[in-house]
């Protein structure tokens, strides 16, 4: 089937092609093979693609109800030579990130420095007092962290947001490589794609480093809320991928600062948690009083060093969007060093005259609250009504803290099967970044999110987006940034092979 | 029992999905020898039997008069219903879901084709009566029964959904031999029975005998080699409770659910089968209270979670 350039009025940046019937140079083979296919046979492929989804239960529950995550047939492709300079933008921001929480919760050099007035931190309300004191064995807060990327009209990635408190996805991209696979493996013999499976492992690589180091044989496991979580699915996925158990509150017991699950045969000591419990219903004794999912105890074993959280607690500070605004300083203040990836452009509503500006006019302007995650209190200005602003400017003017403005992007597009024809839509990427402390390592590729509305911005999966494959192509001439074994092969649960040269060097000092 | 143990959340989730896998195929084999009957039967009182199906399944019902469509919508094709077909099923599915990360992902994938497929059988099955729901069932529970034995590594898991799925079995069969003994005239004859257990063929190459009522009671109650048997199913669970908590065998406070499974298995091995049928009323009871105790007694040890409130000073505090 013929899939042609179609032009878009808001000038978005299109993946596929550079000009009517010109390919970028990474998609020429893909389009030849897709245009080899007639339509009817495309729609069958996208109907196994969302049989094999279903009958896996690949689901996300939406309003009570549990919802196929619809994936789209045509994959989006990232060359070699983007994805190095992406990734290492990434890792980059992921360290610069941890560097601001150790600071944060710890000396406060920033604020000392005057690069960011303590205010912005104390009034988050993600910020947490009970995260003073709890110092991660190995320095990581952020074991896992999605950064939210897209391309601007000129091509250039830019980050939306970041998410380091437990950001969820990344089971869509396992099951969607998966599926594809299987419905289009002809396709893959085409290409040289990097393979996604190795997620779980570095999650179990990186999580085994973040143990106390007291634990001789550390324990971890996934902590979920249950099975009516939207994401529980994922919380399956990751526990049985890595070969830990998965876990509820209920399961876990806290006594003398110690963190026990409950087996058939007594407790059982636990030194990890993944927990993708939000802070808030982690520890009825630290935050909310009334959860009933979390663990009452939790934290306090942490502060004692006995159990490791992780993600840490208190992240929230480090994706609030009024602290992103800071985030391109924060790599030049702690890291020393030349932001690779820029953010999108963004007015803090605290300042006076960029308040005034952008209440001014604020059709002009995107609006997103500090601590919105998937999609939530998102005003697109030109899209709302005069009753939404009027609304909005209300709530602007009484707490401008809990507001940023940002400048509408048209995110890129990509060519999308949509009814029986492939045509463009809106596209994000959600790149997912594992810190074992020695090394950021990021999964090539990450969950490409789609939005099936013609024309419709926000692509959450709450709102009814989907997602696509995402491909990162092999390139021999460029070194891969994920060719480092984890970390669990270098160090801990098995001792070190002796280190020759070591040893030499000793015997010769002797002599 | 590996020293670890397992959680107590996973261990109840398999015992119940073998639980409720069981049931769901037991009772699509009861309600499949009642319906031959009240089909093939012309004389059949269609109110009497409906009543004499939903007594042996332990559901209670007000209704005076009891029509055939009712009664399958209850034990057949209630979801809500946790003692029909369908409700069994999703019960099964609601337990793996919970357990996951532990079951094979083929178990997984053949439990939920089969809730996602069940609707669509359903609305067939109105059409065309309930028999190719049955057939699909049990199809569908053999499937689950083989990828339990065939994709789960054989440890405490297994070994909590195969003795789930034991006691499962004896109560069946046991509710099935209540039925006759009521002297129910409505409920299907002795050879129903064994069909419904699956049992004609070997049952007819141990014996002649076919219109002997004790010697079909005998085999259904005795036989150690026929594994739908309920001293069958007896051994099966006392060996899993064994291997799951295997101190059990020395000198011990005593396991309370091995206690009940040794006293019900001590009556059956010193009956005398000639005289079954006679004692067939005290038996079917004490097998009833025996299920009760073994599942009280397993998720007393091994799937309770409610600890006593212990409030302990926190060090560092």
């Amino acid at each position: 089937m013929g899939v042609v350039f179609e032009g878009d009025a808001t000038g978005a940046w299109n993946e596929m092609f550079s000009a009517p019937g010109q390919p970028r140079p990474i998609y020429e083979r893909l389009l030849a093979d897709l245009n080899a296919y007639q339509p009817q046979e495309l729609r069958l492929r996208s109907d196994q693609l969302s049989r094999t989804l279903i009958e896996r239960g690949v689901t996300f529950a939406h309003s009570g109800e549990e919802r196929p995550f619809p994936l789209d047939l045509v994959p989006r492709i990232l060359g070699a030579l983007e994805w190095d300079r992406l990734s290492r933008g990434i890792a980059q921001r992921v360290q610069a990130l941890e560097a601001f929480l150790a600071d944060v919760y710890g000396p406060g050099k920033i604020f000392d420095e005057g690069l960011m007035p303590r205010a912005v931190i104390t009034s988050s309300p993600h910020f947490c007092r009970a995260a003073f004191g709890i110092t991660p064995p190995n320095g990581v807060r952020i074991a896992v962290a999605g950064i939210d990327l897209i391309r601007d009209e000129h091509g250039n990635f830019c980050v939306l947001e970041d998410n380091v408190r437990i950001p969820s996805g990344v089971s869509y991209v396992i099951e969607n490589r998966r599926a594809m696979t299987q419905a289009f493996s002809a396709l893959f013999s085409d290409h040289r794609v990097h393979p996604v499976d190795s997620y779980p492992s570095r999650l179990f690589s990186a999580l085994l480093a973040a143990a106390p180091r007291k634990a001789v044989d550390p324990v971890i496991v996934v902590l979920s809320p249950g099975v009516h979580n939207a994401a529980y699915f994922e919380h399956v996925l990751l526990a049985r991928m890595m070969g830990v158990e998965l876990v509820e509150g209920r399961d876990l017991v806290c006594r003398s600062n110690h963190v026990y699950m409950r087996t058939t045969n007594g407790e059982r000591a636990v030194h990890v948690i993944y927990r993708r419990v939000d802070d808030d219903w982690l520890d009825p004794l630290q935050f909310r009083p009334d959860t009933v999912i979390g663990v009452a105890g939790l934290v306090n074993a942490a502060r004692a060093g006995n159990v490791v959280l992780s993600n840490g607690i208190g992240n929230g500070v480090a994706d609030d969007k009024l602290v992103y605004t800071y985030v391109p300083e924060f790599i030049r203040f702690y890291l020393g060093e030349k932001p690779l990836l820029d953010n999108v452009e963004t007015y803090r509503l605290e300042d006076a005259e960029a308040r005034a500006e952008v209440l001014g006019s604020l059709a002009k302007y995107v609006i997103k609250p500090v601590d919105g995650s998937g999609g939530r209190g998102i005003v697109i200005g030109h899209h709302a009504t005069k009753t939404e602003l009027r609304s909005l400017h209300k709530a602007i003017v009484a707490s401008p803290r809990s507001y940023i403005a940002q400048r509408p992007v048209a995110l890129s597009t990509h060519p999308t099967f949509v009814g029986d024809a492939i045509s463009p839509r809106h596209i994000d990427l959600r790149p997912f970044a594992v810190n074992d402390g020695e090394d950021v390592w990021v999964l090539p590729g990450g969950l490409t999110r789609v939005a099936l509305g013609e024309g419709e911005l926000i692509v959450n999966s709450s709102r009814g987006g989907g997602s696509k494959d995402t491909w990162v192509l092999n390139d021999e001439s460029i070194p891969f940034r994920g060719a480092v074994p984890p970390a669990s092969h270098r160090s801990r649960r098995y001792p070190p092979p002796p280190r020759q040269n070591e040893e030499y060097v000793a015997q010769k000092g002797e002599q | 029992m590996s020293e670890r143990g397992m959680l107590s959340r996973l261990a109840e989730s398999l015992f119940w999905i073998g639980r409720y896998i069981e049931r769901a195929d037991d009772t699509a084999r009861i309600v499949d020898s009642y319906v031959h009957r009240m089909v093939e039967d012309p004389f059949n009182d269609e109110s009497a039997t409906c009543r004499s199906l939903f007594s042996i399944l332990g559901i209670d019902v007000e209704s005076e008069r009891l029509r055939t469509v009712e009664t399958l919508q209850t034990i057949v094709y209630d979801v809500e219903n946790p003692n029909s077909i369908a409700g069994a099923l999703n019960g099964a599915y609601e337990n793996a879901r919970r357990s996951r990360d532990y079951i094979s992902s083929e178990m997984w994938v053949a439990l939920n084709t089969t809730r996602n497929e069940l609707p669509q059988r359903e609305a067939t099955a109105r059409g065309f009566g309930p028999a190719t729901y049955l057939q699909y069932v049990r199809e569908r529970t053999s499937l689950l029964a083989g990828l339990t034995d065939a994709t789960l590594s054989h440890d405490d898991g297994w070994r909590f959904l195969v003795l789930g799925r034991n006691l499962e079995r004896i109560d069946m069969t046991s509710r099935l031999l209540r039925g006759r003994v009521v002297s129910d005239e409505n409920a299907p004859d002795w050879m129903a029975f064994l069909r419904a257990s699956g049992a004609t063929e070997a049952f007819m190459r141990n014996t002649r005998e076919i219109n002997d009522a004790n010697g079909v009671a005998a085999f259904l109650m005795l036989d150690r080699l026929f594994p739908r048997s309920v001293l069958y199913s007896l051994n099966l669970a006392d060996e899993c409770l064994v291997e799951i908590q295997p101190a059990s065998q020395r000198i011990s406070a005593g396991d309370a659910a091995r206690q009940a499974l040794a006293r019900a298995r001590g009556t059956l091995e010193f009956i005398d089968p000639r005289q079954l049928i006679d004692q067939l009323p005290e038996l079917l009871e004490m097998l009833e209270t025996t299920c009760f105790r073994i599942t009280d007694a397993v998720t007393d040890r091994y799937f309770r979670r409610e600890d006593a409130v212990a409030w302990h000073i926190e060090e560092g505090l």
